[in-house]
């Protein structure tokens, strides 16, 4: 009992401080990547090809001047910032991140909590992350901050029913709400020939998979479905009033969502910690070793998704906002629904009902 | 105590105490905030008693989704503490009347309550999906599908009445 | 209504086909151009490491120049500050004392010369004024400073060190 609690302590701590490391350098990334793709550099000042940049960063905020306006909702207004880094956090505890580890004979499961309904426990993480930004927006006593805040609800809303219906489709594959357990049943291989560790849900769920990702990014805020904070019509939206750490920490929040939203997805969709020819290798290396490449193979995937995301932001423009509610409710729900019944009708046809 | 006991206390506590304050509360946006609280607590109640669907299920719908809509008609109509109409007589004495009505059939029936056995789950894990879905499913077939077919309709009432009348 | 040039075009607006509609492969498209922006080499200047050639006819910081023997050739006459749309120029006249022959070149000379760089517009027309060839804008950029009192350039930083010119002749 003591040792399974000082496990956790020590995972549950490794995953936070590496969510935050990562977000911190996502920052980085995500400006010399923009410079990359428009030709040029980024920054590149500040330590050797600008590592030290977070670091700057982080101290410019904190050392700003904390403003709460005169007429603002206090309490709330300092509840939204920490509700969204609070909900961005939480949502690690059910991804596996490797195969068992076993040190000195213990199996220890790289995995917080291995709940049999993981799968909507990060639904429900997710569907919460609109309060930090609606009860932000709204203290801030200021129309274009509740505008933002509005526009973050009603689009969350939109679409997490596209979100839960492309995932319907996938838990009828899989059979099971655990993120354990979808983890483990990619670890096959592909219908039936090829390397092991390749049966991914995306290929049996490639449309499941298209819809779930659109569906991410909204969720995550991310162009092209940026609405709540856009900055030409909005004045940056929901976090108009807030400033240093307060702001920091909204910004924070999205880097540490799209982290926890590229592991989800390379969890559902891309095999998770399972990696092609793992079982010809299973035998031959130690099991620690064995576990560090699973985890290694699954931060490249992270790593793949996290990019896919700045990739996107620099490439393609903001939905208007009309266009944006048309795609939620008119395309991407149909779309999802049809695909249940797709999945459905091939998986009788194949006899896997 | 054991852990679980306290920590049911503690839930009813909160879930007590949050459901008074959304009554009591003047600005509607805290009565609101007050009420997920209050879910939360009742998502803690469902996952001791090892009904791990049915709490997080609570969370999505009833925080996730419905209070989230709520707040947004709040925040929109701008409710403040000075556009509280006044009430007229008539009302303060009909609300004080039903209320008293409603202390005399609670107390009528804490009267005749008897201390029943503790429920005792036959099953702990009768609350997992697994099993959950297996009832749902095989038992009470009939009543789900009645159900979503009662949501369905209510659905089309709401988007015949949303539509606009183009005569 | 008929077309005076004749050269109207009428641009017909077909509705997308479904391809269109569906987006995605426009969205691909854009992905390719982006990701080829990714690799390609920048253009960037690391500039105070590294700097561009200017061109021939840049003109930069001014300089005070000095003749064959070393003398300051500025004789103070004032055409400069005349010429200078910006009014950038000012100067205090001084007379030649005996036995300084060899510092100035005229008997008038320029006891104080200054230049706000913050005025200057760099046009060069204070080194076409110039009779005496005494001024050219043969510098480099302005460089940053904190202080506004630092863009007042006296002789100081505006004369040309005079071991370079004795060393030339």
């Amino acid at each position: 009992m003591e040792a399974i609690v000082i496990e956790k302590i020590i995972l549950i701590t490794v995953i936070l401080l590496l969510s935050l490391v990562i977000a911190m350098y996502m920052t980085l990334a995500e400006r010399k990547f923009a410079g990359f793709l428009q030709d040029r550099l980024g920054p590149n000042r500040t330590g050797p090809f600008g590592i030290l940049q977070p670091l700057a960063d982080g101290v410019k905020l904190f050392t700003k001047e904390e403003i709460i306006p005169a007429n603002a909702n206090k309490m709330l207004f300092i509840l939204g910032p920490s509700l969204a880094m609070f909900t961005a956090c939480i949502g690690s505890a059910v991804i596996p991140w490797g195969h068992d580890l076993v040190i000195g004979g213990r199996t220890i499961p790289l995995q917080v909590a291995d709940i049999n309904v993981g799968v909507l426990y990060i639904f429900g993480v997710v569907s919460l992350g609109v309060y930090g930004v609606m009860i932000g927006g709204w203290a801030s006593n200021n129309k274009y901050s509740l505008l933002g805040a509005i526009r973050a609800a009603s689009q969350n809303i939109s679409y997490e029913i596209a979100m839960g219906l492309s995932i319907i489709a996938l838990l009828m594959v899989t059979g099971t709400l655990s993120m354990r357990g979808i983890a483990v049943g990619q670890a096959g291989n592909l219908y039936g020939w090829g390397p092991s560790g390749m049966a991914w849900n995306v290929f049996y769920q490639p449309l499941g998979f298209l819809i779930y990702l659109i569906c991410m990014f909204a969720e995550a805020n991310r162009t092209p479905f940026d609405l709540p904070e856009c900055e030409s019509e909005l004045v940056a939206g929901y976090h108009t009033e807030h400033s240093s750490m307060k702001l920091g920490f909204y910004l924070f929040a999205e880097y540490i969502n799209m982290f926890i939203a590229s592991a989800v997805v390379a969890t559902l969709y891309f095999g998770g910690y399972n990696f092609p020819g793992q079982d010809a290798i299973v035998g031959s290396v130690s099991p620690f070793l064995y576990t560090l490449i699973g985890v290694a193979a699954l931060f490249l995937k992270i790593s793949f998704f996290l990019f896919f995301f700045i990739w996107i932001r620099w490439t393609i423009p903001r939905f208007r906002y009309d266009q944006l509610m048309k795609l939620g409710w008119n395309i991407l729900i149909p779309l999802s629904i049809a695909n249940i019944v797709i999945t459905g009708i091939v998986m009788f046809m194949a006899g896997k009902v | 105590m054991t852990i679980t006991q306290s920590l049911f206390y503690f839930l009813a506590f909160v879930a007590i105490f949050c459901s008074l304050l959304v009554v009591l509360a003047k600005n509607p946006v805290h009565s609101v905030l007050y009420l997920i609280i209050t879910f939360f607590a009742f998502t803690g109640h469902y996952i001791l008693l090892n009904a791990q669907f049915v709490g997080i299920v609570n969370i999505i719908v009833y925080a996730g989704a419905i209070m989230v809509l709520f707040l947004f008609v709040i925040m929109l109509l701008n409710f403040n503490e000075g556009t509280e109409t006044h009430k007229p007589n008539l009302v303060k004495f009909a609300g004080a009347i039903t209320g008293g009505l409603v202390l005399v059939v609670l107390v009528a029936s804490l009267q005749t309550l008897q201390q029943s056995n503790p429920v005792k789950l036959n099953n702990a894990d009768i609350g997992l999906v697994k099993n959950l879905g297996k009832v749902l499913f095989n038992e009470f077939l009939l009543p789900f599908e009645v159900v979503s077919i009662l949501f369905l309709s209510a659905m089309v009432g709401a988007v015949l009445l949303a539509r606009k009348e183009n005569n | 209504m008929e077309s005076l040039s004749n050269r109207k075009k009428v641009l017909e607006q077909k509705p997308m086909t479904f391809m269109e509609r569906m987006y995605l492969p426009a969205i691909f498209q854009g992905l390719s151009i982006t990701i080829k922006h990714f690799f390609r080499k920048k253009p960037t200047i690391q500039y105070p490491e590294q700097k561009r050639e200017f061109s021939q006819n840049f003109r930069g910081i001014h300089s005070l120049k000095r003749d064959e023997d070393g003398r300051e050739r500025c004789t103070a006459c004032g055409l400069c500050a005349l010429s200078c749309p910006a009014e950038a120029i000012t100067m205090t006249a001084a007379e030649r004392k005996p036995g300084e022959e060899g510092l100035y070149r005229e008997e008038k000379y320029a006891a104080v010369y200054e230049i706000n760089m913050l005025r200057c517009i760099f046009c060069g027309f204070c080194e076409e004024a110039c009779p005496k060839e005494a001024i050219y804008l043969d510098g480099d950029i302005a460089p940053a400073n904190f202080e506004r009192d630092t863009f007042i350039y006296g002789k100081d930083r505006l004369l040309e060190p005079i071991h370079n010119k004795v060393q030339n002749s």
